[in-house]
């Protein structure tokens, strides 16, 4: 295994930058260990989320961000549940994804491929578009038949719809959307 | 009026950032200010000798030091003037230090507070009267206040040392938690064979009153001279009759009543003993659970027992006791199960407290020492121990360590092993806490000895599949999940103060903390007194301790006690309130107002009806002066004119 400088390659603004986004002191962490005692997606990890937490009081910035852990985590805040110095570990997970997609470490291109489909199916139409977001998914990803033959089956039990629904205030969604990307780019 | 200022560098620690040297000149410049000087410790013999000189060359009357906090040395300081003839009250103490030099850096504000402050000092100091204590009498017995291992040994030592003891016990027998264990660690031996000598000891000693089952209803006085009220809550068995032979539990038909001693592992009798050690070996009722005070028949006690003790009728009685000091031993509480959701919340019977765990052990508990799970009656292949439950987590709000939970934890895995040699124990732990004499080593001796499996990482979830208990965890150190099949899961969990610490706090008039554990007067140099004058503290009711800490620290309340009572007068502090009868007009709100009812009506010879005030009784906490509606109740050292000379001092900036 690879020694780190501790000295050196400890990057204190990186920890600063996540503290600040994601609201949440990274400091408070003394490595219990419960998150990924909890954490129902850890055997897929290539860092299990309580040394995500320890890579980051290290300031080790490119492992993080590089590390398909941040991908892979599902937001169900099992570990912001058990934390019992009340740290939100899910936000804090939340924000490093941000951070990997605004300076182009996007490990797992597929993952952030969904969640761009899937915002994307929400802006246009104010909900989401199951049907919309699968053929874009599949398309974009180049997996094109995946799970292609679950398709009837949904269909005729009425869980997806062939034309998207329209909702009431669809602009105000769209208007969400639009100060979010307005305060990213001042942001920047 | 001739003032000497004295003005302490502290080394750097004021001199560091405020400029003495222009604060005692700007002194100079005050009327009435006849020397002022700085010196680089004041507190110094040759520092105190400075004053004393000063004193007499200069011919000095009042003294201004300024320096730390008047908590630290103005008693040196009164004595050093006391020396040279002066009144200790003529001393006044501006504090420069923890008020000024250590709150700012920049040294030329500092320096203009520091200049502020003493010079309100001097305005104060020309305006003291001498003050002279009296001396009054002492009551030289003590009250001890928890039959655990700490107030054990306090009343013991007390004792041993010829006073005279009031024990009071809240539960039937004395003991507490040490008379529940097993064994002890590090040396694993048994807990009540090496407590119950001690326990016999309480019982035996004719200097010891021992008042089980009762509780402290009020305290009234104050440093040696305390009338306690002492509540002896209703047993309903006549304990001078009761020959503790135990016949009325073995035919009591109420099998389901909670065995408090047992923390609830297994019922217990409506009428019961607690153990067969028990100090008193006396029954006792639980009226929440006999037939007798549900149904309003049954009686089988009553007509079973040989002495005929049973008195259904019995009332709660108060006695009165003077004593006059306090040693407050009244140990710790724990954590229930409901708090730990993640593990069941109490739903799963095979998910224990370490301290049933513990009466499991014992032979005289419940299984009469034979290991077997509470849902089944099974002997157990698998147990898992998890610490830190409750314990070091803010979201339960507990930061603290709960201190011994480690170490019993690894006794409780290595008896398990001696008990049932198939077992397996693993411990899920966050850190290995065991700094005492002999402590590591006995962490170790349970891995490499009894193969006890440490798992560095904590428990997220139990849940049960078929008669198993699935513990899921991780094990931070290979940075995995990990998974164990448990027949029984023991919790360490934290250690909390008692449910009712507060209320007794205020009994006592001592402070306590946020999560309710008593306060030392100091942390490190007054750690068994309290802020309060002639009441002391002993054991885990000042925070979670072991043992042996219990113990010296039961034996250092003890020392406290008995050097006190060494004198046979003790000075009352002047520093209290003072009525003026000419000018009190009789409303008597400041009898009303005082919270430690020092102040009481009194005739004058013409009829009058002035108030009061009881010097010994008196704190000096000026409530009343702030109540009285013409200003004639003062308090001594501080009254309306000196504070006021105070503030003018400072609003007029001369």
């Amino acid at each position: 295994m690879k020694v780190i400088n501790i000295t050196k390659e400890f990057d204190s603004k990186f920890i600063e930058q996540v503290a600040k986004e994601s609201g949440e002191n990274p400091y408070l962490c003394y490595q219990c260990g419960n998150c990924t005692a909890g954490c129902p997606f850890t055997e897929f990890f290539d860092y299990p989320v309580s040394q995500i937490m320890r890579l980051l009081q290290q300031g080790q910035k490119e492992t993080i961000l590089r590390s398909k852990a941040i991908w892979l985590c599902a937001t169900c805040e099992t570990c912001t549940t058990r934390c019992p110095c009340q740290i939100d570990v899910a936000q804090i997970m939340d924000t490093l994804r941000v951070i990997a997609r605004r300076e182009n470490y996007v490990s797992e291109k597929e993952i952030k491929l969904f969640f761009d489909t899937f915002l994307e199916s929400l802006k246009k139409h104010g909900r989401v578009f199951e049907l919309g977001i699968l053929l874009a998914y599949n398309l974009k990803s180049g997996k094109i038949f995946t799970d292609v033959d679950l398709g009837p089956k949904v269909l005729l039990k009425g869980k997806i719809h062939l034309l998207p629904t329209k909702i009431k205030g669809q602009e105000k969604v769209e208007s969400i959307f639009r100060k979010l990307a307005e305060r990213v780019s001042g942001n920047e | 009026m001739r003032v000497g200022v004295f003005i302490c560098h502290c080394g750097n620690n004021i001199a560091g950032t405020v400029d003495v040297q222009k604060v005692a000149e700007e002194m100079r410049k005050i009327p009435g200010v006849a020397y002022s000087t700085t010196y680089v410790y004041t507190c110094s013999e040759p520092g105190q000798n400075e004053i004393i000189e000063a004193i007499k060359k200069y011919k000095l009357d009042r003294v201004v030091v300024a320096a730390c906090s008047p908590r630290m040395h103005e008693l040196t300081f009164r004595k050093a003037v006391e020396k040279a003839s002066l009144n200790r009250y003529f001393l006044e103490m501006a504090n420069i230090r923890e008020h000024i030099s250590w709150v700012g850096d920049d040294k030329e504000l500092n320096t203009q507070k520091a200049i502020d402050v003493v010079r309100m000092a001097v305005a104060k100091v020309m305006n003291n009267k001498p003050l002279f204590s009296s001396s009054f009498k002492l009551t030289k017995r003590v009250l001890v206040i928890g039959g655990g291992v700490a107030g054990m040994q306090a009343a013991l030592d007390c004792a041993d040392g010829g006073l005279d003891v009031v024990l009071v016990e809240k539960s039937p027998s004395i003991g507490g938690m040490m008379a529940r264990l097993d064994k002890t660690f590090p040396t694993i031996d048994c807990s009540i064979c090496i407590l119950g000598p001690k326990m016999v000891d309480v019982a035996q000693n004719e200097r010891i009153k021992l008042y089980a089952y009762s509780e402290i209803e009020d305290v009234k006085g104050y440093i040696g001279n305390y009338e306690v009220t002492i509540r002896k809550k209703a047993t309903y068995v006549d304990w001078n009759k009761c020959t503790g032979c135990g016949l009325c539990m073995e035919k009591c038909p109420s099998k389901n009543a909670y065995d408090y001693f047992n923390f609830g592992i297994a019922p217990t009798r409506a009428i019961n003993i607690p153990f067969p050690q028990a100090i008193p070996k006396k029954a006792k009722i639980d009226p929440n659970y006999c037939r007798y005070f549900l149904k309003g028949k049954c009686g089988v006690c009553a007509k079973i027992c040989p002495t005929k003790a049973i008195d259904y009728d019995m009332k709660d009685e108060l006695v009165k006791e003077d004593v006059g000091a306090i040693i407050v031993a009244t140990g710790y509480s724990l954590m229930g199960v409901e708090n730990f959701p993640e593990y069941g919340g109490g739903k799963y019977k095979d998910v224990i407290t370490g301290i049933q765990y513990e009466r499991i052990l014992n032979a005289s508990g419940p299984t009469g020492g034979h290991i077997k799970r509470p849902s089944d009656g099974k002997e157990p292949e698998t147990v898992v121990f998890i610490s830190c439950c409750g314990s070091r987590d803010k979201s339960v709000g507990i930061p603290y360590c709960s201190n011994f939970c480690c170490m019993y934890i690894a006794k409780q895995a290595i008896l398990t092993k001696d008990h049932l040699p198939k077992s397996q124990s693993y411990v899920f732990y966050m850190d290995i806490r065991a700094p005492g004499k002999g402590y590591d080593e006995f962490t170790r001796r349970a891995q490499e000895e009894y193969g006890v499996r440490y798992i560095r990482g904590r428990v997220s979830k139990i849940y049960p599949r078929g008669e198993k208990l699935i513990v899921r965890g991780a094990d931070t150190l290979l940075g995995i999940q990990v998974e164990v099949e448990a027949d029984l899961v023991v919790l360490a969990n934290a250690v909390i103060s008692n449910p009712d610490a507060a209320k007794l706090a205020e009994k006592l008039r001592i402070s306590y903390d946020t999560f309710g554990f008593y306060v030392e007067s100091h942390p490190k140099l007054r750690p068994v007194e309290t802020n309060t004058s002639g009441v002391f503290l002993a054991g885990a009711c000042q925070g979670p301790k072991d043992i042996p800490a219990s113990v010296s620290q039961g034996s250092a309340a003890a020392s406290k006690v008995l050097a006190l009572f060494s004198k046979d007068v003790l000075e009352s502090d002047p520093q209290v309130s003072y009525v003026n009868p000419n000018v009190c007009v009789g409303c008597m709100k400041c009898v009303k107002t005082c919270p430690f009812g020092a102040i009481k009506e009194e005739e004058l010879r013409d009829g009058r009806k002035v108030a009061k005030v009881i010097e010994t009784v008196c704190a000096g906490c000026g409530i009343c002066t702030s109540t009285c509606p013409c200003g004639a109740i003062q308090l001594q050292h501080f009254t309306d004119n000196q504070i006021l000379a105070e503030v003018y001092a400072f609003a007029s900036g001369k």
